[in-house]
């Protein structure tokens, strides 16, 4: 603390602000990105174009260009990643989680597989996986939900919300409401029974197991850290998680995901035919 | 049965052209009924608050709160801010879908082939259906679809399978809220969803017992 410089007046309020720089918060960004450290191997410093650490109840929201790698790290095993992505250029494109399971006929994410848009496209490529289970079904939890399970739900309480959570990393960037589709959810799973009950797989991620995401397209991507809406558990629980993006090559016609599966490899062939509209070739 | 056995008088009472879109403001406590007047025929269907078109159905809501991801009597439908907007009254089918989504122009290039891009589908019906209200795409969010059967596999393996419905099954809904209802009667010929022949279904809405 600096309660020792006095703030009565606006020279003193001044001092008293600067001496604030440089305290180190335990979920932060790190700016420069390039200075962020603990990288992943053969990752140069100078590639990284976002580093942020996300706490409890925390989100962030951030712009990557296509061939970027986004890795998602639960550090200590009991985060909950919930994910939307908007096509950056026209944001009214953006996840769908029906498509997403549907074109490629299974209802689980894991190592490549893709998240795609509701115009056949594909956003983010899933490149590696060390977490296991992952949700497409089951959102994130509104204001409702948390003041049922929790006592409380609202931004500004102990147990914010994913919902709300979600509306503010949108809003940043000119989005609203109608903007938020259904999220999916990293390091927390669900599985689906024979009779379509839910089954909540929960914590199946050992500390320091991530995913690893790669840009189809300029996108907006939106994390939010927040207990998953069947986490059963009475005490809002969610341990940090880490974002590091680094620049990397757009995805070569070779690409081994492209020649996946018949439908991916439409998926992609729709995303390339996108970009002809914004780009020469 | 008839829907006034169990409901107040019929208010309004309409056949949907197969491949078309409906759309129509269902009162707190009214009970609108969708009859699958041939059998096997899919109904993409979404719901609003009719106050502020910004809260809509939610399939995350709606599956995590019963548990389940298959609809059927009992089944509240959710909004993406957890009200309820509409209760499954009834329901002679069975079960329904809440994870297929909609087809689209787009969607359909990637599961049938690039030559079905100009085939109509349930999203050219929802945006139109929609338009009138000054609501379009952003408006959209994962649908229910009754009568379309999708079973999911011990590995996640899913797919839109022969249907479990039949000539003159129906869902009754009950309006929780006033709520604004888009339905597009499907006009897919590439799945199983409508039995490789879209087919009219009937909707009424009645007022309360």
């Amino acid at each position: 603390m600096t309660s020792t410089i006095s703030t009565a007046d606006p020279l003193g309020a001044r001092a008293h602000a600067r001496a604030q720089a440089g305290t180190v918060a335990a979920t932060q960004p790190t700016i420069p990105a390039s200075s962020a450290t603990g990288l992943p191997a053969g990752v140069a410093p100078e590639s990284v174009l976002w580093d942020e650490t996300i706490g409890a109840g925390g989100y962030a929201v951030r712009r990557l260009p296509r061939g970027a790698r986004l890795r998602i790290t639960d550090l200590d095993g009991d985060g909950c990643a919930g994910l939307v992505v908007h096509n950056a250029r026209r944001p009214e494109e953006r996840l769908n989680v029906a498509d997403t399971v549907k074109l490629q006929w299974n209802a689980y994410l894991g190592p490549g597989k893709l998240l795609l848009s509701d115009q056949g496209r594909v956003l983010l490529s899933i490149l590696a996986d060390t977490g296991g289970a992952h949700d497409t079904l089951c959102g994130t939890a509104t204001a409702a939900r948390n003041r049922a399970r929790y006592g409380t739900g609202d931004n500004f309480g102990p147990a914010p919300n994913g919902r709300d959570r979600f509306l503010l990393a949108l809003a940043k960037h000119g989005l609203g409401r109608r903007d938020l589709p259904q999220n999916v959810n990293f390091f927390k799973g669900v599985r689906v029974e024979d009779d379509g009950a839910l089954t909540f797989v929960g914590d199946a991620s050992a500390p320091g197991a991530h995913v690893e995401l790669r840009a189809e397209l300029d996108v907006l991507v939106s994390v939010v850290n927040v207990p998953h809406p069947l986490d059963p558990r009475p005490v809002y629980t969610a341990t940090p998680l880490r974002c590091t993006a680094w620049a990397g090559p757009p995805t070569p016609p070779d690409d081994p995901l492209r020649s996946a599966t018949p439908e991916a490899g439409r998926a992609f062939e729709n995303t390339d035919d996108e970009r002809l509209g914004w780009e020469r070739a | 049965m008839s829907v006034a056995d169990t409901t107040g008088a019929v208010l309004h009472d309409e056949v949907v052209p197969a491949r078309a879109p409906w759309t129509r403001i269902v009162r707190a406590g009214q009970t609108l009924r969708i009859v699958d007047l041939e059998g096997n025929q899919a109904v993409d269907f979404l719901c609003y608050n009719a106050a502020d078109l910004d809260e809509r159905y939610s399939a995350a809501e709606t599956v995590v709160a019963q548990g389940n991801i298959f609809l059927t009597t009992g089944t509240v439908l959710r909004s993406n801010e957890g009200r309820p907007l509409m209760t499954v009254t009834a329901d002679t089918c069975g079960r329904h879908d809440t994870i297929g989504g909609a087809c689209s122009c787009e969607s359909n290039t990637v599961r049938y082939g690039h030559h079905t891009k100009h085939q109509h589908a349930c999203v050219e019906n929802f945006l139109l259906a929609l338009a009138p209200f000054g609501r379009g795409k952003r408006d959209l969010v994962g649908n229910v679809n009754w009568f379309m059967n999708v079973p999911v596999l011990a590995d996640g393996t899913l797919g839109i399978v022969d249907g479990l419905s039949a000539p003159g099954k129906y869902v009754d809904l009950r309006a929780e809220i006033d709520v604004l209802v888009a339905v597009s009667n499907c006009p897919q010929i590439n799945n199983p969803c409508n039995g490789f022949n879209p087919t009219p279904v009937r909707v009424t809405v009645s007022a309360a017992p």
